[in-house]
Order: structure tokens, then C-alpha cells, then sequence
């Protein structure tokens, strides 16, 4: 079926409509979303940059190359993207058939809900605002203006390193976090009067020794190992300028607003897939063509693996998280979904309700790639399958670098924590991000992790 | 919502071949955008190593036109990564029992870099496509060569229309796509909303009238194909008879070439022959002198043509051509603005003058304009190339 431009806009805003009401009869509950019809080589790029309008870098070129790649081998097709915010911004694909995109209408539609009520993405939505979408084109356009005012290659430096850090941020903390205290606060008085040490600190000459030790000392920079690379860099660079501080605050606004999605991908992708398949079925105003050509359309996006294979080396969240939410709402009704889709990311959501019939049901495995012997099954067991699903969302995806020291002569000594990873870096890339945060930081830059033998080494900026 | 089967079982098998230009229409995209400043990046490293790329069989068997294909790998933008591990884990979907092969172990690559198996992104190669005037540009740049020199007889003056510059206004044959791009991109970073391109954008290339030799140049290329020269060295051949071709065109309006080949005897062939031949039994260096000779003497009057010879050898001959070689070469020197011998000794490191090397040496003590260079590898082909423009504009200077 093939339809106009302007035909598809008017049937699609029709259905459009239908289905949000019957969304809102069956509780969902979401800020206003603005749907556009979009170019598909517009989805593609809002989809690689993960905002429709961000800072330039060419590391985005190289992505964009590799989706239009893989589009144009059939490999990836990309059928939505979702901002949330209030309002929120849903964008659909001109080219795509009616059918298709009423089912993404209905899928936003899931998205909007779970964006608005799920803990994790309400706490940074609130720190980073509601409208992400503006204030990410406004940071665009700051740095484009730097371009102008500094020149390509500064700029071009500056984000190499920013981007490189971009899951290098403290989630923990507030996205506006106050600087250090510049002093360490003087030791109070101990009340415990008491208590041995309460009673030494009488004894002769013991009282000036006190006194002089709660003078008022500066405060090592960084009081603890900090974890937030981003933000240390922007507030303590010896020598940054104002405009350069910004770039990296810049990249980690974007880092702070991209968590939520990446830490519950499973879950959120799977109440979206959910409510569209739910939503479509119980519309009975669509045409039993359209409906089915939708429901075609919904078993390639659950399907885990292309037709002529057995298995993937993938899981497929779409699918996962479908099927998880399927059966919840199943087993345990649609409140107590509601809940869960509150309460959990995927870390919480994977380990307490992916059980092993499940598990089973869907053929999840665990597999293992050794050089001599390819890639093998090992094992069907769910704790395994579990951990092999999380392990790389765990810290944002990144190992775990923290500020250590930051020395007299400014020189910024980042730490790997190669136990808690469980091996050292990959050296000849860590060595290119040293190098990175070189050219931003100014001063040296030493970096302590362990090599393939677990012995201690470090990597040390070069004067570029 | 997007679709995507399975990333890691169907990763790209071939190179692909990306043009490294991008239609007009694509400068509207962000995407487009930051793919051609990739590019530029891509382009700035190739330069820097571009003798060595260059110098690639896959380069020279590029398909002519006027480009060459450079296999380049993408550009990687580097995060901070754990080691790779053997054995890393990862969970997957579908059939298959405990223990079961789902993809068989790849044969081991010569990757330096400790493979980098799951990244898929490391292993997409592209092919950059060059036109060999700009890889010529850039290496004249970076080897610093000198321009030849016509010999001063032959150095008759003629106005001709070289590019030089460019210009904002010109035919269209003329539009230079790579600056105009460029220059799109440089304007679209520092405007607000800025248009696609503008006309202020197009930039021509620009002809000027500059004097130029009315003389045509001749290039001889002989290679010893007795059984000691190896594809190795027929390779290494090739690559120096390639750009010293490339950087004499760059010079004369008309090049003229006879390639011709030799083990006990010498022959004449067209290009395409030239490097496929290969001969047993001895070598006789003296053969393919006089052939040399005859050549220039029945097409190449040396009052109408700057005539180059370039002869490449592992430089053994019987020592009983001693005599029959120099004799050969003396008279070959009298129509040659330059002879270069190129001796090409892949396996050995430092090893005794040989035979042919001897003789070229004795005579130029003599002051013809001869000159060698010893090539092991493909380095050495860079610095014969500028050992020998060096030398050969010396002596037009001294002339
Ligand atoms: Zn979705």
C-alpha cells in the first residue's frame, strides 16, 4: 500500500488520535508527545547523534557511515526514535508504510509512559530538565560558535577528549554539583571527654599540639578518588579556558541525560513493544489489512535471530523484555507491572524476574569466543545468562578510571580500578585517551593500570 | 525501535568502497558532514604515510583513470577499553547444545594489535579513492623533490596554460570538487543555519600562462627478468618505475616509454607484457644496453627529447659482460639526459658492490650522467626516487 505524503499524515493523525485515547482508558500515563514524519536519512542521524540536533565531531561520521552501511545490507532498520520531555518529541519515517507506523505511534506511546514514570529516568529528568532536545541544539550552536571563534582543530581537540570521557561521569552525584570544599574543615572538638584520646588531649602540652592542628588546611584536590572525569576536568584544568569548560560540561549534560536509556534499554524497549502489540490489538477501529500488516511488522522487530539462522550472539531486548513484561502482566497483573516498571532498571529488572523457565522459553545461552575454538554454547544456566546480559551495562559500559592525584606541577594522575574490572586497559587505546586529555588538560597526564600479566603500568602523556 | 538481527554473526566480509567525495546533496546532513571531516582526518594520516601506503601492490593495481585506491581503515575514535581476553562471555539467543561451535574459530590475521574481535568496528576497511595528481602533489611535498630539468638545448620556450591557484569564478570543466567542498565545509562550521552551498563556495581551478619546454621526454625502462629476480623484486621494480613515470609526466606535456626486458637476451614489450615476463638461465646486462641504445637512436633524437633511463637489476651479470656493458652504457649516455640504476637486493642486508653496481660506479667517476641507488625495501624507494631527481637536476644545473 502506498500512499500519498499527505494521506498517510491524515490517516496516521486519525489513528493517531484513536489511540491515544484508548491508551489513556487503559492507564497510560505520559507527557504530550510531538510526533514528526522525518526523511529517512534524518532518522538515521538522529538515531547515530542520539539527539536530532548535537555538536559536530567526526567520531559521529564514522557511525553515521556504519548505519547507512548496515541499512543498505537490510541489517538495521530504524523505525523510531523517542525524546523524552514535556512535551515529548517522537520521530517516525516518511518512507515507512501506514501500518508501520501506527504500530510506532502506539510503541512512542509506551515509551512516553515509561519516560515519565519509571524512578531512574523522573530523577534525571529532573536534573537535566524537560527540554533536552533545545538545550541540546543550544550547546550545538555554542560549539559551532567556538568553532568560529577558535578554530576547528581547538574545538576538534577539546571534544576528542570530552567524548572519549563521555561515560567517565559520576551518576551518583547531582548533574549541578557544588566544587570541593577549597579548605578541610578545622577537626571539631571531640565530645567524648570521656574517651582515652578525650582525656590524653589533657595533659600538658597536649592542648597548643591541638590547637595548631585545626588550623585551617587546604584541601587535597581531589579530596577522594574521583570518578566523574568529566566535571573534574571542566572545574580543575589548570589552564582551560571559560569556553572549554563548557564543552566538557556540555558532553556530560548529554551523558547524564543518555543514562537512563541505556540502563534500562530491556525493560524500556519491552514495555514500549508491550503496549504497542497490546494497544494495536485492542484498536478495532484499524483495518484488518492494516493490523496485520502491523502485526508482521511487530514479529520482525521481536524476532530474535534473522530467518535462516538458529541462534544469535545477541539478545534481542525487544524480545526479552517483551516477553518478560508479557508475563508479568500475566502472572502478577498490570499493576503490580506498573510497579516493577517504576521501581527497576535493568539491573533490578533482569536479576528478579528473568527466571529460569523463562530463560528456557527463550533460548537464552551463554557463549563463549576462544581464539582456537570459535564461539561456543556455554551453558543454558540463569544466573550465568544473567550476569552475561548485565555485564556490559555495569559503570555505563566504561572501566572504572578515577582521578587519583592531581600533583604540584598539575600533572593529572588517573587510576584504574583493574581489580574491581577484573583486568588492565587496552594500552594502545588508553594510550590515544591519554593523549586526548593531554591535549585538553595541558600538563601531564599518567594513567596507572596493569598489562596482560597483571603488573603494574603506567601510561604517561607525551609532549604532543 | 530498530531492527537489527544479529550485529556480530553478519559482520562485513569485504572492504568496502567508499568514495571519499559525497554528492552536493548530501552536504545537507549532519551525518554527511562529520563523515567528510572524518575523511579529511583520514586524508591528513594518509599523507603523513603516504610513501608507504602508496608503495602497496593493492595501490598499483588500481584500475588507472588516473586514481589510485588506498585501503585505509576507518578512523577510530578511542575510549578507554578493558584488554581483550580470550574466552570473553557474552548471552545469545536461539538453539544449540552446551559445548556446540556456533562460528569456528577465524583463521589468525596478522593483526598487531591483538585482534580486536567483537569491536566489529575495526574490521571495516575502505578503500580511499585518489587521483594520483593529488598523491603526486603530496609526494613531491613530502620528499621535497626537485622539478626536473630539461637539457639546455632542448630547452626551446613555449607559453602553455598550467593550473595554479584557484579561483572563485571558471568554467565548469574546471571546478575543482574537493576544494569547492572543502570550502562549503569550512563556511557551513562558522555560519548559523548555513545553506548547502553557495555559490561563493565553487572554487575553479585557475590556468595561467606560464613558459614551459616545448620538448617531449622519453622514458626507458629496463628490468633484469633472469630467474634471481624474484616477484619481490619485480614488485619493488615496479613501484620505482611507477612513480618515476608518474613524476616525469608531472613535468613534459607528452611522455614517450619503451619498457624492455633481459636475461641473456633483450627484448621490447608493451606495458601490460613488461612485468608478467620472466626468463631463466644467465644474466647478460650488456644485451638490453644496446637495445637501450638502439631504441633512442631510432625514436628518441635526443635534440627533441629529454631521454631517461631507468634500469632495475639484483646487479648480477657475468663478469665477462664487463666490457660489452660499459661500452654499451658510454654510448647509451650520449643520448640520455639521466640513467638511473636502480639495484634491487630485497634479501640481503649490506652485501659487496656487485658486478653491475661496480660499473656504474666507474663511470660515474667518468662524469656521465649516471646514478644508482640500492633498494631493499619500500623505503628505499622514496629515497632512490629523490637520490636520483636530486642528482639528475644537479647536473642540468651544472650543465
Ligand atoms: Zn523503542
Amino acid at each position: 500500500m502506498s500512499l500519498s505524503q499527505s494521506d498517510m499524515n491524515e490517516r496516521l493523525q486519525d489513528y493517531g488520535k484513536r489511540i491515544e485515547s484508548l491508551a489513556h482508558s487503559v492507564g497510560l500515563d505520559y507527557y504530550p508527545v510531538d510526533f514528526e514524519l522525518v526523511p529517512n536519512n534524518f532518522m538515521n542521524e538522529v538515531a547515530i547523534y542520539g539527539l536530532p540536533i548535537r555538536m559536530p565531531h567526526w567520531s559521529f561520521g564514522v557511525r553515521y557511515i556504519h548505519q547507512l552501511i548496515r541499512q543498505s545490507m537490510g541489517h538495521s532498520r530504524i523505525f523510531e526514535v523517542m525524546f523524552p520531555g514535556n512535551p515529548c518529541h517522537g520521530y517516525l519515517v516518511n518512507s515507512n508504510t501506514l501500518a508501520e507506523n501506527t504500530l510506532v505511534t502506539a510503541h512512542v506511546l509506551g515509551h512516553a509512559d515509561f519516560a515519565k514514570n519509571n524512578h531512574l529516568f523522573a530523577r534525571f529528568a529532573e536534573m537535566s530538565g524537560t527540554n533536552i532536545v533545545e538545550h541540546a541544539a543550544a550547546q550545538a550552536h555554542r560549539i559551532e560558535q567556538a568553532v568560529r571563534d577558535h578554530g576547528q582543530q581547538r574545538v576538534e581537540a577539546l571534544l576528542d577528549a570530552a567524548l572519549a570521557l563521555e561515560p567517565h561521569v559520576d551518576l551518583d552525584q547531582e548533574l549541578h554539583r557544588p566544587l570541593y570544599p577549597t579548605h578541610l574543615k578545622p577537626a571539631a572538638p571531640r565530645g567524648d571527654e570521656d574517651s582515652f584520646t578525650g582525656r590524653f588531649r589533657h595533659l600538658p602540652g597536649e592542648i597548643e599540639r591541638a590547637e595548631a592542628s585545626r588550623e585551617r588546611r587546604t584541601a587535597p584536590i581531589p579530596p577522594h578518588p574521583e570518578s566523574d572525569l568529566l566535571w573534574f576536568i571542566a572545574h580543575y584544568g589548570p589552564e582551560l579556558e571559560d569556553w572549554e569548560r563548557d564543552v566538557f560540561l556540555a558532553v556530560r549534560y548529554e551523558s547524564f541525560y543518555f543514562y537512563p536509556v541505556f540502563a534500562c534499554n530491556i525493560m524500556n524497549e519491552g514495555w514500549a513493544t508491550y503496549w504497542h502489540a497490546r494497544l494495536l490489538r485492542e484498536a478495532d477501529f484499524l483495518p484488518s489489512d492494516l493490523y496485520l500488516d502491523a502485526v508482521t511488522c511487530h514479529s520482525n522487530v521481536v524476532r530474535p535471530f534473522a530467518g535462516e539462522q538458529q541462534a544469535a550472539l545477541a539478545i534481542n531486548p525487544y524480545h526479552v523484555g517483551f516477553s518478560m513484561w508479557e508475563r508479568i502482566v500475566e502472572q502478577q497483573g498490570l499493576e503490580r507491572a506498573r510497579e516493577i516498571r517504576r521501581d527497576e532498571d535493568d539491573f533490578g529488572f533482569i536479576r528478579n524476574y528473568l527466571d529460569a523457565e523463562l530463560a528456557e522459553k527463550l533460548g537464552l545461552f551463554v557463549f563463549e569466543a576462544k581464539s582456537d575454538e570459535g564461539i561456543k554454547v556455554a551453558g543454558r544456566d540463569v544466573n550465568r545468562i544473567r550476569e552475561a546480559i548485565l555485564a556490559p551495562k555495569f559503570n555505563y559500559g566504561a572501566p572504572r578510571i578515577r582521578v587519583g592525584e592531581m600533583k604540584h606541577d598539575g600533572t593529572l594522575v588517573l587510576v584504574h580500578d583493574h581489580e574491581a574490572d577484573g583486568r588492565g586497559l587496552d594500552l594502545e587505546r588508553a594510550a590515544r585517551v591519554v593523549q586526548y586529555v593531554h591535549r585538553a588538560w595541558r600538563r601531564p597526564v599518567l594513567l596507572q593500570t596493569v598489562d596482560s600479566r597483571g603488573a603494574p603500568h603506567e601510561l604517561r602523556s607525551s609532549a604532543p | 525501535m530498530t531492527f537489527s538481527p544479529d550485529p556480530l554473526l553478519s559482520r562485513w566480509q569485504q572492504p568496502l568502497r567508499i568514495s571519499a567525495e559525497v554528492g552536493w546533496y548530501d552536504l545537507f546532513s549532519r551525518g554527511a558532514r562529520d563523515w567528510l571531516r572524518h575523511n579529511e582526518k583520514v586524508r591528513e594520516s594518509v599523507e603523513k604515510s603516504l610513501p608507504n601506503l602508496i608503495a602497496g601492490p593493492d595501490v598499483l593495481s588500481g584500475p588507472g583513470g588516473g586514481t589510485v585506491l588506498v585501503p585505509v581503515k576507518l578512523a577510530e575514535h578511542a575510549r578507554f577499553r578493558l584488554r581483550d581476553t580470550d574466552g570473553e562471555t557474552g548471552a545469545g539467543q536461539g538453539a544449540g547444545e552446551d559445548g556446540q561451535v556456533l562460528k569456528p574459530a577465524q583463521p589468525q590475521q596478522g593483526d598487531q594489535n591483538g585482534g580486536d574481535a567483537g569491536s566489529g568496528q575495526g574490521d571495516l576497511q575502505f578503500v580511499l579513492e585518489l587521483k594520483v595528481e593529488d598523491v603526486l602533489d603530496w609526494l613531491w611535498e613530502e620528499l621535497k623533490l626537485p622539478d626536473l630539468k630539461p637539457k639546455a638545448s632542448a630547452r626551446e620556450q613555449d607559453q602553455e596554460f598550467v593550473r595554479e591557484g584557484w579561483d572563485k569564478r571558471g568554467v565548469r570543466s574546471r571546478l575543482d570538487r574537493r576544494r569547492t567542498v572543502k570550502q562549503a565545509i569550512r563556511r557551513r562550521a562558522i555560519q548559523q543555519d548555513p545553506a548547502p552551498f553557495t555559490d561563493d563556495d565553487l572554487r575553479f581551478r585557475q590556468l595561467v600562462r606560464r613558459d614551459r619546454p616545448a620538448t617531449n621526454a622519453a622514458v626507458i625502462f629496463a628490468l633484469d627478468v633472469s630467474g634471481s629476480m624474484g616477484e619481490t623484486e619485480r614488485q619493488l621494480a615496479k613501484t620505482f618505475f611507477f612513480f618515476a613515470l608518474q613524476g616525469i609526466r608531472r613535468q613534459y606535456a607528452k611522455v614517450e616509454v619503451a619498457f624492455l626486458a633481459h636475461s641473456a637476451e633483450a627484448w621490447e614489450f608493451n606495458e601490460s607484457q613488461f612485468f608478467q615476463t620472466s626468463g631463466t638461465g644467465g644474466t647478460v646486462s650488456s644485451t638490453v644496453f644496446k637495445l637501450a641504445k638502439d631504441v633512442i637512436k631510432e625514436r628518441y633524437d635526443p635534440s627533441q627529447y629529454n631521454v631517461y633511463l631507468f634500469y632495475a637489476s639484483d646487479g648480477e651479470n657475468l663478469v665477462d659482460d664487463r666490457e660489452p656493458s660499459t661500452e654499451a652504457l658510454r654510448e647509451c649516455c650520449q643520448g640520455l639526459n639521466y640513467g638511473g640504476f636502480i639495484e634491487i637486493r630485497p634479501a640481503y642486508g649490506i652485501s659487496p658492490e656487485t658486478e653491475l653496481a661496480g660499473i656504474f660506479a666507474r663511470m660515474q667517476r667518468e662524469s656521465l650522467p649516471l646514478g644508482m641507488a640500492r633498494v631493499t625495501g619500500r623505503d628505499d624507494v622514496w629515497n632512490a626516487l629523490r637520490q636520483f631527481f636530486q642528482e639528475q637536476q644537479a647536473r642540468a644545473e651544472a650543465a
